[in-house]
């Protein structure tokens, strides 16, 4: 896989989020021979999005498992794999499947630590993709961050560009417990230039720890995943209108950095949340929350603006999709809301 | 009195499980294998005479609809490599169980589909321009611009619409049919799902709860060999999916799924069978996916053309029942005929195209209505931001091209 990655210059590379993800993969399964890879169609097929290319010719099947069509049969067999000491990647087709193996997620993963008193350990990997794609419609686009977030024992990521993706998905299989590892379908084919550390085969990213993408002083924007793009985006086009935002990539989203939002709070004194998910207890709410109970509410000079898809299932025609996710301009329109 | 009442209502519950020895380990592993039920042979001749009993009309009918799916999926399988629509599932030779079926159903029978069945959606009249106007997700489209192409449904015709997780159909077919008993009615829900999505444990729970809560309902497998590049023999074992329904306690038939006649008379049975003894009845249809699973899908990547080209001109629903018909002149045969037939079906498929990629979007209101019976308040607030922002950068959206503007 290494291979595919475009070498720009001295010390950089080119690489999609799709052979981010890919490489990491197949790092981790070269370093730890109780690594496996299980899910639909990863195989043999290379994976519903590709994103397992190349990995079943390397490996074999005894390392990446096509299994029949069941979530609750395949998801509740790794989560006792990984009770008895292998270390699953659980790949779901999207999400949106996996609520049919979602009590094996939850009630098996995440609890049973606690309910063992520590006895039975489940070091797994659930991941794929989250959130909308592109006209799949209300059972192929929903956000499961702030599900799965709000789930104690849980450990809960969302990579936003390669950078991410390798660094948190090699933390993820290394740590001792269940980690929901939440993709996107359209970042699988953006491109990013990618330092050479990045590429290391030990190359880890901190969890529990997110990261400023774009230092500024006038607003804070707080997101995650496809979202940080637009964030971006509007922050530079605000930038030629003068106006400073601090964009702020969360990368974990349980145990969620508080204190890296706080901060920019102190600084900025205005916060932006964008999420493409419902606003309801979504991240964003939680946000708010976890400003309103610390000394960061004392910075405020505005209350929060919140960003979040509309709250009805989504759509399928072109038009009433667009209008159903936040894009660039709705961003824009916010920092201009909380600046007002 | 009362603590005794209430102790033998307990005693009469409980069935000892039946009692009988062997005293020599021998397992069993498998039963006898199932045959298929066939009516006709691979070059349309007749075998199981008593079986040839469909009127001349219904075998017409259901002939042309099978031509008229084909050049259907044809065109609109092309549609979205042109970009004209965003995704499509074909049925290719396949038609002979969905149109066979519903052929063999009473129109109040509740249908719940999986998404390959436009051969049940057409028999019952459903057009070509509702089909593509839900491809192209229009303002005339009847779901409101709400689904994926393919994933109809109408209330209309008893026919519940599709939905993306496989097999939470099934289940939902033992509890209609559940419905339908208690409540004396002449119906039975009808269930479609493949030989993968029978790998799923709603198919399981489902089958256990129709036989034992005595449900009318009729299983339908079409095990067509592969879910998407996964073949059979890496989806299950045993006695395909027909050799797992005996073990819940219904009753079970295997038919060869490419042949319309054995179709039919295995249905036409198996529902006067659930109606009659109010129980629940499995169909599994031996049959081959010859098109790709979708058009996100490239299937010569996972199988060889020789293996396709086998059953397209081998083992073909449309050449065995046109052959039949022939042999038994029950049908005039003649290449002008029959070319015309599928000319016309292409130009009325490219006019629906046409047609429905120059009607508007659906309505912005249609945004959130729906979500509940009523539009809640915090959804009114909603359509209200929604409408002052395009009313604020309206240069910024087509706003013209939404049916009923803003």
């Amino acid at each position: 896989m290494l291979r595919i990655v475009h070498k720009l210059r001295c010390g950089f590379a080119k690489m999609t989020v799709r052979e981010a993800i890919n490489s990491a993969m197949a790092q981790e399964i070269e370093r730890d021979q109780n690594v496996f890879l299980i899910g639909e169609e990863v195989g043999q097929y290379q994976g519903a999005y590709k994103v397992s290319k190349g990995l079943y010719d390397r490996f074999g099947k005894s390392r990446i498992w096509d299994t029949p069509i069941t979530e609750a049969g395949f998801t509740g067999l790794s989560v006792g794999a990984a009770m008895y000491g292998l270390k699953p990647i659980v790949e779901f087709m999207t999400f949106n499947f996996a609520m049919q193996a979602i009590d094996h997620v939850i009630n098996s993963a995440a609890k049973l630590h606690y309910m063992s008193a520590g006895g039975l350990k489940t070091s797994i990997v659930f991941r794929g993709i989250n959130g909308a794609a592109a006209a799949v419609a209300a059972q192929h686009s929903q956000c499961f961050a702030a599900w799965y977030s709000q789930v104690p024992g849980l450990i809960v990521l969302s990579p936003y560009d390669c950078d991410d993706a390798r660094g948190l998905l090699k933390a993820a299989v290394r740590n001792p417990n269940p980690v929901v590892f939440l993709e996107n379908e359209i970042m699988y084919n953006e491109a990013f230039e990618v330092p050479d550390n990045v590429m290391d085969k030990d190359y880890l990213i901190p969890i529990g720890k997110a990261k400023i993408m774009r230092e500024g002083k006038d607003v804070t924007i707080v997101t995650f995943s496809k979202m940080v793009k637009f964030s971006m985006l509007a922050a530079a086009e605000l930038e030629r209108e003068g106006i400073s935002c601090e964009v702020i990539n969360l990368r974990t989203l349980k145990p969620l950095d508080r204190n890296t939002v706080i901060e920019s709070i102190k600084k900025t004194h205005r916060v932006v949340t964008v999420e493409e998910g419902w606003g309801q207890c979504g991240i964003g709410a939680e946000i708010c929350s976890i400003i309103n109970e610390t000394n960061a509410f004392f910075h405020l000079d505005a209350p929060v603006v919140r960003v979040t898809g509309a709250d009805i299932p989504t759509p399928y025609a072109f038009n009433l999709e667009e209008l159903s996710f936040p894009k660039t301009h709705n961003i824009v329109e916010a920092v201009k809301l909380v600046l007002k | 009195m009362k603590h005794f009442m209430r102790f033998s209502k307990i005693s009469k519950a409980f069935k000892e499980v039946p009692s009988q020895y062997v005293y020599q380990i021998n397992p069993i592993q498998n039963f006898e294998q199932i045959k298929q039920f066939r009516v006709i042979d691979l070059e349309g001749n007749l075998i199981a005479k008593e079986y040839n009993n469909i009127p001349k009309e219904t075998l017409n009918q259901i002939f042309d609809l099978m031509l008229t799916i084909e050049e259907m999926d044809n065109i609109l399988y092309m549609s979205q490599r042109q970009g004209k629509i965003s995704f499509y599932m074909t049925s290719f030779g396949e038609t002979a169980t969905t149109v066979g079926t519903t052929a063999a159903l009473q129109p109040q029978d509740f249908i719940f589909p999986q998404y390959r069945e436009q051969g049940s959606f057409m028999w019952r009249g459903f057009t070509i321009e509702q089909i593509v106007n839900q491809c192209i997700g229009n303002h005339l489209d009847g779901g409101k611009g709400r689904q994926m192409p393919v994933h109809y449904g109408s209330k209309d015709l008893n026919i519940v619409t599709v939905s993306s997780p496989l097999t939470t159909q099934v289940p939902q077919a033992s509890g209609a049919g559940y419905g339908f008993r208690v409540n004396g009615e002449n119906k039975i829900a009808a269930t479609w799902f493949g030989e993968g999505a029978a790998s799923e444990g709603d198919f399981h729970s489902a089958m256990n709860f129709a036989q034992t809560l005595k449900c009318q309902t009729l299983f339908l497998c079409r095990n067509n060999h592969y879910a998407i590049s996964t073949p059979t023999d890496d989806q299950f074992k045993g006695d395909t999916i027909a050799g797992k329904a005996p073990a819940y306690g219904m009753r079970t038939l295997k038919i060869d799924g490419n042949d319309l006649l054995a179709v039919y008379n295995g249905v036409k049975y198996a529902r006067e069978e659930i109606i009659k003894n109010k129980e629940p009845f499995f169909i599994e249809f031996i049959t081959y996916r010859i098109g790709d699973h979708s058009t996100s899908d490239h299937s010569v990547l996972y199988r060889s053309q020789e293996e396709i080209d086998s059953w397209k001109s081998g083992n073909n629903p449309i050449n065995r029942l046109g052959l039949f018909l022939k042999k038994q002149g029950l049908r005039q045969f003649n290449d002008e005929h029959d070319n015309q037939i599928r000319k016309d079906v292409k130009n009325r498929v490219i006019a629906a195209l046409k047609h429905g990629s120059e009607q508007q979007s659906p309505s912005i209101h249609d945004l959130f209505t729906d979500v509940y019976d009523e539009v809640l308040p915090h959804l009114q607030d909603q359509y209200t931001q929604l409408r002052e922002h395009l009313t604020k950068y309206k240069d910024q959206y087509p706003i013209n091209k939404f049916k009923g503007g803003l």
